[in-house]
């Protein structure tokens, strides 16, 4: 306790500390058993395998699809939610955050009955020859769903803390809405926006639930990295965690990126 | 190209008229809450008022009378705002500040840097061109500021109390720019210094409780205040009443007796006011022994120092309107004033104008 402290008080009881620490090492500490267990010698033949760079690399492109398909329809979302005046509002956002609490699982059977041969769009899709379920779209769409409501929550609160009155300057100047929202709205939130994409790829990268219910799980087509990683559970534990490891890294390369983001751009701010 | 506006929003109890000739600034004066942001935000198009109609020249902004719902976008208005907050695109520099009217406009990059130069250099802002906004001081944002507003070439500016939220050293600078591109130009600038409207406005418009007050040529208005807050202003006590034979008349029965322009016949029963400076009050302890014309008795509520003098601010009854003294601190001293206190005010004829309301 020797660490010098410009500030004198603190106001956290000690104990706090205390239940803070096992906080931290219910999440640390099975990061460290997985460390613990891998097999380093076979590691880089491991995740090298022809299925787990397969895995992979479905992942890491359905992954950036929904991101982008978040990014579309998600800033949208956020704008008429932190800034629009329109009935059934609150229940909209409520529903758009709703897959937030749902289990993926449920998400997928909701989508399989939206997409589905059987499903509400997807019999008139089949009728225009379009198959959605257990393709790789259907992973986009099952990323998508779980991982919008990150990006609009994100985005809404940088809307609603950047508030309105540069747009209504930028009005009064002459610009139209279409010019308010690329010139300045959109800049103004870019931190926001970007930490919400990175988190909405994060999510989308571990979804799971949603998409073996919706897509399945067929090699080089709908089986990502995680639903690899459960499948090779069964038959081969060191690939299982070496694949864990990759997918740990990645992850927190994401929030690494999108913390120092937020730090950044605090900075600039301040 | 004169403006009319005619505008009356019920929620906020709003309801204003008023007309601008070309190349006129117009200052509009009023306590906090008045509706001074309210009459700018409805004239820019960020407030929809519940009936009214407003026109530039012939072009309308708005029509919400008899049934019609002509409501123009604010960017179609050509009424750039400027209010206390420079509020510059934090993600631009100065110059693409500045550029931002002229390239909404639909001009090219190159010819709306040019025009941006131009206007930067009339705000005296030219060598901070290439600062981003979290670099320039508050005044110099508000420079560059006035130069995007006018860069938009608004047809009416409307400024929201531009200097409020500069410190002292940088507001005369903002004032003599001001002064500089206000001329000629039609604007409407809402502020609380008689000062800018003395030197920026060509009329003041007094706004109280959401209504005009009071309205006239600036002199005019500081000089024959009408409405409480313009005698404020001014530095005066204002009583009204109705015209009497010797004065005003106050609706509690006190008389002030006072001089009168020579070309104005009073009439009596009418509506008038009287106003004179707290340097024509004198105050005493106790009965007053001689004339007792204009000496009324009043409880002193606050003292303050007000340049070399006290300024003893004193009620005069529950209905009647406050008024002031300024004494010197020895005469302060030696009367003991301390608020809470009776005394008498006594206010010299001579000093008292008496003027139609």
């Amino acid at each position: 306790m020797n660490r010098q402290s410009t500030s004198g008080y603190h106001g956290i009881p000690r104990w706090v500390y205390a239940v803070a620490a096992v906080g931290g090492l219910l999440v640390v500490l099975p990061l460290v058993a997985m460390v613990a267990k891998v097999n380093w010698p076979q590691f880089i033949p491991l995740i090298t395998s022809e299925s787990s760079v397969a895995a992979l690399g479905l992942s890491l492109r359905t992954s950036a699809a929904s991101t982008i398909l978040c990014i579309v329809l998600g800033v949208p979302l956020a704008l008429v939610l932190a800034r629009g005046e329109f009935p059934g509002q609150r229940l909209l956002r409520s529903f758009v955050l709703l897959p937030l609490v749902l289990p993926p699982v449920v998400g997928g059977i909701a989508l399989l009955y939206t997409f589905g041969r059987q499903g509400l769009l997807g019999k008139s899709l089949e009728l225009a020859g379009i198959q959605i379920a257990f393709s790789t779209t259907a992973v986009i769409l099952a990323q998508t769903f779980v991982a919008l409501p990150f990006l609009v929550v994100s985005l809404e609160g940088a809307l609603r803390s950047a508030g309105n009155r540069y747009e209504a300057v930028a009005a009064t100047l002459g610009a139209r809405p279409t010019t308010v929202l690329r010139r300045v709205t959109l800049p103004l939130v870019l931190p926001g926006l970007a930490s919400g994409a990175v988190l909405s790829f994060a999510r989308s990268l571990g979804e799971f639930g949603a998409t073996l219910t919706f897509a399945g799980s067929l090699e080089g087509v709908t089986r990502t990295l995680p639903l690899e990683i459960y499948l090779q559970r069964e038959s081969d534990a060191d690939a299982a965690v070496a694949l864990s490891l990759v997918l740990v890294a990645v992850a927190v390369a994401v929030v690494g990126l999108s913390y120092g983001r937020r730090r950044n751009s605090a900075e600039v701010q301040a | 190209m004169s403006f009319e506006l005619r505008a009356s929003l019920r929620a906020r109890n709003f309801d204003v008229s008023l007309s601008l000739a070309d190349g006129e600034t117009v200052a509009i004066l009023g306590p906090n809450g008045a509706g001074k942001s309210t009459l700018l935000g409805v004239i820019a198009g960020l407030l929809r008022p519940d009936s009214g109609t407003a026109k530039i020249g012939g072009r309308p902004l708005f029509n919400l009378d008899g049934g019609t719902r002509l409501w123009s976008a604010p960017h179609l208005r050509g009424t750039a705002l400027l209010a206390q907050e420079a509020l510059l695109f934090p993600h631009l520099n100065a110059l693409d500040n500045v550029a931002f009217g002229p390239r909404s406009a639909g001009v090219s990059k190159a010819a709306a840097r040019e025009s941006a130069g131009h206007w930067l250099a009339e705000v005296d802002a030219l060598p901070l061109a290439h600062r981003k906004p979290a670099q320039l001081s508050g005044g110099q944002a508000q420079r560059v500021a006035v130069a995007r507003a006018l860069a938009a070439q608004p047809e009416l500016l409307l400024l929201d109390e531009p200097m409020a939220a500069l410190d002292i050293h940088a507001a005369p600078l903002l004032r003599r720019v001001l002064k500089r591109v206000l001329k000629d130009r039609k604007a409407i600038i809402v502020t609380h210094d008689v000062l800018d409207a003395y030197m920026l406005a060509d009329r003041v418009i007094v706004v109280e409780q959401g209504r005009i007050a009071e309205a006239g040529p600036t002199r005019q208005v500081l000089e024959r205040p009408r409405s409480q807050f313009a005698a404020g202003l001014a530095g005066l006590n204002l009583v009204t009443g109705v015209i009497s034979g010797e004065g005003i008349t106050t609706p509690d029965g006190r008389v002030f007796a006072g001089q009168h322009d020579p070309e104005w016949s009073p009439v009596s029963g009418q509506a008038g006011v009287a106003a004179f400076p707290p340097s024509a009050v004198s105050v005493f302890l106790g009965d007053v022994h001689g004339s007792p014309r204009n000496s009324f008795a009043a409880t002193v509520t606050d003292l303050e120092p007000h340049g070399d003098q006290i300024r003893v601010r004193a009620s005069t009854g529950s209905s009647a309107p406050a008024l002031s003294a300024d004494i010197t601190p020895a005469a302060s001293a030696d009367l003991g004033l301390v608020p809470g206190m009776d005394v008498r005010f006594v206010v010299k004829a001579a000093l008292v104008s008496v003027y139609p309301a």
